[in-house]
This record gives C-alpha cells, structure tokens and sequence, in this order.
C-alpha cells in the first residue's frame, strides 16, 4: 500500500518536473527577441556583433544616443499628452452616454442605442482617408487636436460601461430618488462608484490603444515634433544611423514604460480585454 | 424642477441630450460621416493637393476589385491570416492549458507569456526587423542559406512568413490572456465528473475544455483575423510591402508608401471601401460558420 503511494508520487513528481521543463523552454523562446533587444542596446555600437547573446561591454551610449537622435523625450511627452486626453475623454463620455441609455427614458433609445453599437463595425481604415481631409480643412494637421479629437468617444467605451450599469439594480435608483437624489447625484454617489472595476480596465484599454496607435499618427503628422512613441520609432527606423544598435536602443526605451505599467496592472488589462468574449 | 413621480416618456429627455450628445458628435463626425462619405469618395479620382475632379463613377469599385493589385493584395491578405490566425491560436491555447495549473511560481509563467501584449506593432515589428536582419540578426548566422543572402525578409518566398512570424509572437499575449480567462470560467466539477467518467487527459481537453471556451476562441479568432485584414505597421517597418509586393496586404495597399493610393485620395476610399466590405461579409461567415458549434453555457 505504502510504496503503491510512492510510487504514485514519484510520477507526479517526474510530471512536475517535465511540466516545469516545458514552462521554463517555451518561457525562454518567447522572451528570446526581447532579450536579444535589450542585450543590444547596452553594447557599444562596434561592438553589437560580439557576444550577442551575452551582456559584454556593457554601456548606455546607444540609449543615451537613441534618446538624443530619435528626440523620444520630446516622443514621450506628445504620447503621454495624447494618451491621457483619449483617455479621460472616453471615460467621461462613456460614463454620460452608457448613463443616458441605462437609466434615462427618452424615445428613439434602443434604436439610438443600435446606431452607436453598430459604429464598431466600421474599422478604423474605413474613416482614415475622409478623416485626414477633415483635419485637413480644419487646419489640424501637425496638432495635438488632429492626434486626440477624432478619438474621444468610442462605441467600445460605452458599451463596456453600459454593461455594468445594467448590472445596478432599478431599486437603487428608485430608492435614491425617494431620497431626493437626481441623475447627476446618482451617478457621481452611486453609478460611477458601483462600477470601479470596470473603468480601471476601461481607462488602461484606452490608454494602450492611443499609446500604440501607429497608422492615424502617420497619416495627419509629418513634423517630428508631434511625433508620438510610435511615429519616432518609425523615424529612427528609416533614418541612416551611424551606429547599428541605435534603432534597437531606440525599441528598448519606447517598451519600457508600457511594460512597467503592463505588470503593475495586469488585472485591469485582463478585464479590458476579455470584455468582449465573456458574455454580459 | 417637475414632479418626479410625474412618468413622462419626455421627461428625461434633455438631459439624455446634454449626455449623449459629446459621444454623438464625435461618433457621427468622425465614425459615421466618414464612411459614408467615403463611399461616395470612392468614385472619384484626386490629384495630390486633394481636389477631385474626375468622376469614375461607381464602375471605379469593378475596376478597382478588379484590378491585379487588389486582387494580389487580397491574397496576400488572406495567406496572411490563414497562417497567422491559426498558429497563433494553437499557441495561445497551448501555453494557457499549460499555465493553468496550481504550480509553484506559475504566476511568473503567466507574466511572460503574457508580456508580448505589451509590445506595440512598432516596437514588435523593429525588433523583428533587427532579429531578422541578414547582416546584424542572429536568425540569419542560425538558419544561414536565404536568411543570410538576400535575407528572410528580402526573399519574396519567405517575407510573408517572416512577417507572420513576428506578428505571431506580437499576438501571443493577447491569445494568452483571453484562453486563459476562458480556461479560468470553466467549473471545476466538470472535470471532475469527466474524470470519473473514466476520460483520460486528451479527451478531457477536446469534450470538455475545447467546447466551455469555445466563445472565447470565438471572440480571438474574430479579433485575430480582423488585426490581419487591418496590419499596416508591421508591413510598413519590416517590408514596405516587398519584396515583389509579396506582403502587400489590403491596408497596405490601401495607406502605403509610393503606391497610386498615396497621392489620390478617391483612390484610397475605394480600396478601403472594398476592405470594409471584406471585413464585414467575413465577420459575418465567422459568425454564421462558428455561432453554431459554439457552447454558450447556462
């Protein structure tokens, strides 16, 4: 009975440790190019093709330079300015419209509701060629205005909020009214609170979609200095570089801070994304 | 103020305005008009200051459809999701099974194979571009033969893979988390019972798991495939489209650099017209097609 038990337990064992093996292997392939990266850009630029793989020489000469040459300070400003306003914008304009459909009455509303639903088909490639003319005529090419305003309000935003605020009951609104409570009390005291959760992951979703937004900056700025993260990697990506490993320096900095805030908040992105495939 | 037990249907309905209307302006501005205008954009042919003077008319989407660039462009687009799509998914789903067991550390597995997510196409794309450099890269040392010269994304056989390859390994984080989510909601007694049942590891995964995540593979198959038919950065810092246009894919066609489309924009809205039309008949057979054997649970 006992070495039954044993025996049993060593195979366990045995799979633990394969399972580990496995984990371990394919954990090493998939952070091989960003290792590779990093390595790079910590080499001296004549000395990128010695050692690849091992950290040798180590300096901060191609970052430094990166930085410098690729102006990515000026890059990480414009992005952070542009990503915030998105994301502020489409947090208060979900909220007001997700509130109007879930907890206001007015005529037209399930078909207004289908209408902004039915904006999420569109791809984005679909409104770039009219949307660049618009900037155009509005002389909003080469401007904060040109990056953000087309991207304040999405169909994704409200429809996530609206979701959980079908989830507070009907009671509570009726009940908060009794109490003198009107719509704008409602939702700052009760509605907005009730759904934290959500617009955490709300708020990192739309601050990563605008961080990496890469075709729309292309197409309205042509001036470096409303480059974003993206459009300045670009940049040093068809720039003749003196030093071969400046591009990658370049990759390194502008995966940094994203990583940084991916790990600190893993959950919020978890919820954001999985928002569409569980079902509401 | 009015009474509020007073129930009118119009009641609520200026401040449902004041609420709806920044999200209606921006939708209808920039969502909206867009396409529609767009549409009727793509009957003319414009000169690059942006005046359009030539009316095609509605022939100009036949003859665009038509044409050998679209044509090449929606089969390079469409090899390029049926290679992306489904490896990328068998990846996904096989990490998350493996990760989704109570393992000392797994939380540090998770993390990894989660990380690519947060890599954008730029930063994913550049590194590729640097690993699969013939001169710089080390792929090209490894594999050597046409990696080394002209180089894998140089050869017009190999770019489409080598494109796919690192939006592959871009995706994987993305798949990762979704399946594991997916995994996560699966109730644990169903295992259990197919575990008395007499089910051995296999048919546990193919009876029980496969079909309680099967919204979620749902879900990333619609979103992955979607990314394929709208990649534009990873074509744009890797290939520009070449070699022999070998990876221009319909967005690219439609926004890249020194094709027609760049410097006329009638031009532009007729590919992406053609491109929304794609997208929307395929959302609509994946649907139809996956909805069926899909498992939506209680």
């Amino acid at each position: 009975m006992a070495t039954e038990t044993d025996a049993l337990s060593r195979i366990r064992g045995w799979r633990k440790a394969g399972r580990y093996a496995l984990l371990v292997t394919l954990a090493v392939i998939v952070l091989f190019p960003i290792y590779v990266m990093v390595v790079g850009s910590l080499k001296p630029g004549n000395k990128v093709l010695n050692d690849r793989l091992l950290p040798t020489n180590i300096t901060f000469d191609a970052i430094r330079h990166a930085w410098q040459h690729g102006h990515l300070g000026r890059a990480m400003v414009n992005s952070a300015i542009v990503s915030a306003v998105i994301t502020v914008a489409q947090l208060v304009t979900s909220i007001l419209a997700a509130y109007a459909f879930v907890f206001l009455k007015f005529p037209g509303r399930s078909i207004l509701f289908a209408v902004f639903l039915a904006t999420l088909l569109v791809p984005l490639e679909a409104t770039l060629t009219v949307n660049r003319r618009t900037m155009q005529s509005f002389g909003w090419l080469n401007s904060y205005k040109g990056l953000t305003v087309p991207f304040l309000a999405t169909a994704f935003g409200i429809f996530m909020v609206r979701q959980v605020f079908l989830t507070i009951p009907k009671e509570m609104r009726e009940a908060a009214s009794m109490d003198g409570l009107g719509h704008i009390g409602f939702l700052r005291e009760v509605a907005v609170p009730l759904s934290r959760p959500t617009l955490g992951a709300l708020t990192l979703f739309a601050f990563l979609t605008s961080w990496n937004q890469y075709l729309w900056p292309v197409l309205v700025t042509t001036e470096s200095r409303y480059n974003t993260v993206q459009t300045g990697l670009r940049a040093l990506r068809f720039a003749a570089l003196s030093e071969p490993n400046l591009l990658i320096a370049g990759t390194v900095i502008v995966a940094l801070p994203i990583f940084v805030v991916l790990i600190a908040f893993q959950r919020q992105l978890v919820r954001g994304l999985t928002a569409g495939a569980v079902k509401g | 103020m009015t009474k509020r037990s007073a129930r009118s249907r119009w009641r609520d309905s200026g401040l449902a305005l004041l609420m709806l209307a920044p999200s209606g302006v921006i939708l209808g501005m920039f969502v909206i008009y867009p396409l529609v205008k767009a549409v009727f954009l793509g009957r003319q042919r414009c000169s690059p200051t942006g005046k359009c003077p030539v009316t095609g008319g509605w022939q100009q989407y036949v003859d665009a459809f038509r044409s050998h660039e679209f044509q090449d462009a929606l089969i390079v687009t469409i090899k390029y999701a049926l290679i992306t799509v489904p490896i990328g998914l068998v990846l996904g789903v096989g990490l998350a099974v493996l990760a989704d067991k109570y393992l000392r550390g797994i939380g540090i597995f998770r993390t990894i194979f989660s990380s690519t997510v947060a890599t954008s196409v730029a930063v994913a794309s550049v590194m590729w571009f640097f690993l699969f450099n013939p001169n710089l890269g080390l792929l090209a040392d490894w594999i050597g033969g046409v990696a080394k010269t002209p180089g894998l994304l140089q050869s017009p056989g190999t770019a489409l893979w080598a494109v796919s390859a690192s939006t592959i390994w871009a995706n994987l984080g993305f798949t990762f988390i979704v399946v594991t989510a997916g995994l996560q909601s699966v109730p644990k007694d169903l295992y259990e019972s197919a575990y008395v049942d007499g089910a051995n590891g296999f048919t546990r995964f193919t009876n029980v798991t496969l079909p309680m995540i099967s919204p979620v593979l749902l879900f990333a198959t619609v979103v992955l495939t979607a990314r394929a038919f709208e990649s534009f950065g990873e074509i744009d810092l890797l290939t520009l489209g070449g070699p022999k246009a070998k990876t221009t894919t319909l967005t690219y066609l439609a926004f890249g650099k020194g094709l027609p489309t760049a410097a006329d924009d009638g031009l532009r809205a007729t590919v992406t017209v053609l491109l929304f039309f794609v997208l929307l008949i395929l959302a609509l057979l994946q649907f139809r097609g996956l909805e069926k054997r899909v498992h939506y649970g209680n």
